[in-house]
């Protein structure tokens, strides 16, 4: 087991009172899996990788566990939780393109990055041009600035980087979702090369676009209003999903061929509810067509198939 | 919550903040009410020479080496630090802000024009030319060293002002009323002075704050109003005739300390606004 | 009814200018009242450029944009607020577009106290309504609130009620729903589509094919500022003819099929090889109301 959180509840402080953007949420990845995790602003995919990596000043663990191969990730533990990151635990951040210090050469910062973490430069150098060469990145470009590389350049530049020391767990956040259509693929792609030559032993590549997970994620959790709604392999969501706003939710998204004058999609009405106070029971409840009165029940998240986990009272009978 | 409750809230919260304005509307309340407490004119020769502070007469500051009333001296000079400050800071703040958001708004030529003339005026070397003015101005008043000290010390005001509209200027809504009808004038004065509020009120507490420093050290060697006794006046009148090496310390101390409380409580309560504003910077 | 001739827009930069670059390369089309034309591109094909230069936002350097026969860019100030009546634009994010500091209501003071400045109270109250529930929102619900209360889709459609008060005919929307969450963004794409059938003409800049296919009847294919293909929308994506177009196509996820092979390294090359000689291709009918650079 690669990965196995265990009734996370990560809450952020404000002066109305706790916003639980994380609220109890358990599953687990298994060594070599790429597991995508999907869902719209809110629901908590977010939370839950920076709360693996790092909490923010805003950030509170309430309670849960997590286990990086077997041994615990102290999240709570800035401190000890400093023995995971990088060398276990590691995140490709959303615009990694200005995560580049523009001050700084490439080469300098890659350096001053590992001595940060212990490792001195020589001990991995020849993996390092290794593995730039993989991704069609020239050795000189440790020796440019980060103005003088282009975006997608960049980002497999900060790629490269993240998965230096071969973590166990690679979190890639919304990586996708600045690039271009043709630099995505390159990207995605690039990302699955690595866990099959084993520079990364499993993934959560988050983003809210579930097409680009069809193409490159072996499984797929949905998330919703801070708790799972679903989790199935990548095809099963897509062609068979059961929890009533992954069905929406899909039904809800153009594909090329698709076109309004022949097949009008339609969304789903509404909104996720307000975190400060959510409602008790299921959090799609208001919005979803089979709502009944056993919804004001939290639905467990259980398996309806193998493999195969869903949070609804209607899909689990 | 909306923002301005919002704002009061952590403003009252805020250490910093409360503990800068108190001490500036301690020493604001002692210059408009300390005066009344004076016994003797500030410049009037009356007393008895160097005396140490003393109930006696009510020369509660004690006297200077000329016999003058340090108390009077101080409140008189308090008000015109006030004075300065409101002055001074007030002009900088509005040429700052007229060169600032035209250079920002309008970029291009005008901005590169706007540019040189800030320029201009940072260079302008204005020792020299206040000592010039004061050799063709024999009486200078407080409110000539106010509007000089205004006119000198706009430019940094302008430029980060500069900065901020420019920022503003690329937002969405700047387009939208644009393609509202608005004007450039109206966007200027509605849209985005209003967005830049609560810069613009530290940038004018460090106005305030600057421009008491300056009078001070202007007075102190000398440049100061002719007509009046400030507080660097009083420090540059101390330090020339060896109060220090007499141990008149009465006659520099309580300038010296009053002009540091005002202009470094100013600046606390700066950084305390800043968090106030910046939600980034609150702890929670 | 709005038509770009050689439209072109170079930038100066390098020290005194010396550089150029070209943002928008004679680009030439037009937009027909109750048609949705798509500028599909990725970031510098100069899409957004073109949508500010059909809002007056940004100056042409070459070429002319008219409205119903007039030329666009002779516009001033009162001249330019009458364009406004009939065209206006919505852009990306809706939080940028709202001056944060006040409430939504303002968007539609400004264009009452522009447009409208001897209307009564009534009866602007009952116009604002009727633009409201047009965009599906009801008035009680978002009327009075700031932004930062409101959603994403709830924002961008006020935006669009706000257009409809001037009665425009042209709506350039730039990249709205690519903030917004998949769940609402088909929603307002919808509300397009529903806006097109009373006849407004909608000019939808977007990088995402899906969202150009959905909803629009033509589709110009740009690439670093020049049109590389263009025509109606079942052509364009059913039978592309630039290397660029059939690589943009076969580089889109898509929800039932994984990414085939090497189809698009096929066509970039094929794309960078045809751009090589530096000039822009001609653009030459390939079919009825398809045109494509291959010549």
């Amino acid at each position: 087991m690669a990965l196995a959180v265990d009734d996370l509840k990560v809450y952020y402080r404000t002066l109305a009172g706790d916003v639980r953007a994380l609220d109890g949420v358990t599953f687990s990845i298994a060594d070599g899996e790429i597991m995508g995790l999907a869902g719209e602003s809110g629901c908590g995919k977010s939370t839950l990788g920076k709360s693996l990596i790092r909490l923010d000043t805003r950030m509170r663990y309430v309670g849960g566990s997590i286990t990086v191969d077997g041994d615990e990730l102290p999240i709570w533990d800035d401190e000890r939780a400093n023995d995971f990151r990088f060398r276990r635990v590691s995140i490709v951040p959303q615009y990694a393109m200005s995560a580049l210090n523009p001050t700084r050469k490439i080469g300098r910062m890659i350096e001053e990055v590992l001595k940060s973490r212990g490792v001195a430069f020589e001990q991995v150098e020849p993996e390092l041009h290794r593995r730039l060469e993989l991704v069609g990145l020239p050795e000189s470009v440790l020796g440019l600035f980060p103005i003088e590389l282009s975006g997608g350049m960049k980002q497999r530049t900060v790629m490269v980087l993240s998965t230096l020391l071969d973590p166990s767990v690679l979190i890639a956040d919304e990586i996708t979702s600045a690039l271009d259509v043709s630099t995505q693929k390159a990207v995605a792609e690039m990302l699955v090369e690595f866990r099959n030559r084993g520079f990364v032993k499993s993934m959560i590549v988050i983003t809210h676009d579930l097409s680009v997970l069809y193409q490159m994620a072996d499984s797929i959790l949905v998330m919703y209003a801070g708790k799972l709604a679903e989790k199935a392999p990548s095809d099963t969501i897509i062609s068979s999903p059961r929890h009533p706003y992954t069905k929406m939710l899909i039904s809800s998204l153009p594909e090329v061929g698709v076109r309004f004058a022949e097949k009008r999609l339609t969304g789903i009405a509404g909104r996720p509810p307000s975190l400060l106070d959510p409602p008790p029971g299921c959090r799609f409840r208001d919005r979803c067509p089979l709502a009944s009165e056993r919804c004001l029940e939290e639905p467990p998240f259980v398996e309806i198939a193998e493999g195969h986990q869903v949070a609804c009272w209607e899909v689990a009978a | 919550m909306n923002a301005l409750r919002e704002s009061l809230h952590f403003a009252v919260r805020n250490r910093k903040l409360v503990f800068g304005s108190a001490i500036t509307i301690g020493m604001l309340l002692f210059a408009l009410f300390g005066p009344l407490f004076a016994q003797h004119p500030a410049l009037e020769y009356g007393g008895k020479l160097s005396w140490a502070p003393t109930t006696r007469d009510g020369y509660w500051f004690g006297t200077t080496m000329f016999g003058q009333d340090v108390y009077a001296q101080f409140v008189n000079g308090l008000r015109l630090a006030f004075v300065v400050g409101a002055l001074g800071g007030g002009i900088a703040a509005g040429v700052g802000m007229l060169v600032g958001f035209t250079a920002g708004y309008r970029s291009g030529i005008v901005d590169e024009i706007l540019n040189m003339l800030t320029n201009v005026v940072l260079v302008i070397p204005t020792f020299a030319v206040l000592l010039v003015i004061a050799a063709y101005l024999k009486v200078r008043g407080i409110m000539t060293e106010s509007v000089f000290i205004g006119l000198t010390s706009w430019p940094w005001a302008a430029r980060a002002l500069r900065a901020q509209t420019f920022s503003l200027v690329s937002r969405d809504f700047v387009d939208m009323a644009r393609l509202s009808g608005r004007s450039s004038r109206q966007i200027i004065f509605k849209e985005i002075a209003p967005n830049m509020s609560s810069y613009l009120f530290m940038m004018f507490i460090l106005l305030f704050g600057g421009s008491i420093l300056i009078a001070a050290t202007l007075d102190f060697i000398g440049l100061g109003p002719s007509n009046t006794i400030s507080l660097g006046m009083m420090m540059q009148l101390s330090v020339q005739n060896a109060a220090l090496q007499l141990h008149l310390w009465w006659w520099f101390l309580p300038p010296g300390l009053a002009i540091m409380a005002i202009v470094g409580s100013l600046y606390v309560m700066n950084v305390g606004l800043d968090e106030v504003f910046n939600p980034k910077l609150r702890e929670m | 009814m709005l038509r770009l001739d050689h439209v072109t827009k170079t930038y100066r930069t390098g020290s005194f200018g010396s550089k150029r670059i070209t943002a928008v390369n004679d680009v030439t089309f037009d937009v027909e009242p109750g048609q949705v034309l798509s500028l599909i591109g990725e970031s510098g094909s100069g899409k957004t450029t073109i949508g500010r230069m059909i809002l007056r936002l940004t100056p042409l350097s070459a070429g002319t944009i008219s409205f119903d026969g007039t030329d666009v860019s002779t516009l001033r100030r009162h001249g330019l607020k009458d364009y406004y009546r009939g065209v206006q634009g919505v852009f990306q994010d809706p939080f940028s577009s709202y001056n944060p500091i006040f409430r939504i209501d303002r968007i539609f003071s400004m264009i009452r106290s522009g447009y409208f400045p001897h209307e009564d109270g009534r009866a602007w109250r009952s116009k604002l309504d009727a633009s409201l529930e047009a965009v599906g929102l009801t008035p009680g619900d978002v009327l009075g609130k700031f932004p930062h209360q409101l959603s994403g889709g709830q924002l961008q459609r006020l935006l669009v009620a706000r257009a409809l008060l001037l009665e425009i005919r042209i709506l350039v929307a730039d990249e709205i729903i690519s903030m917004l969450d998949a769940s609402t963004r088909i929603d307002v794409l919808n509300l397009l589509g529903d806006l097109k059938a009373r006849g407004l003409g909608i000019v939808f800049i977007t990088h995402d094919l899906s969202l150009g296919n959905y909803i629009s009847d033509r589709t110009v294919i740009l690439r670093r500022g020049a049109i590389v293909e263009m025509g109606a929308t079942e052509k364009v994506f059913g039978d592309p003819r630039h290397p660029y177009t059939k690589m943009l196509l076969a580089s889109v996820p898509h929800l039932h099929e994984r990414w085939s092979g090497d189809a698009v390294e096929r066509h970039s090359q094929a794309a960078d090889d045809a751009d090589a000689s530096g000039k822009v291709a001609e653009l030459v009918e390939v079919a009825d109301d398809h045109l494509a650079a291959v010549g």
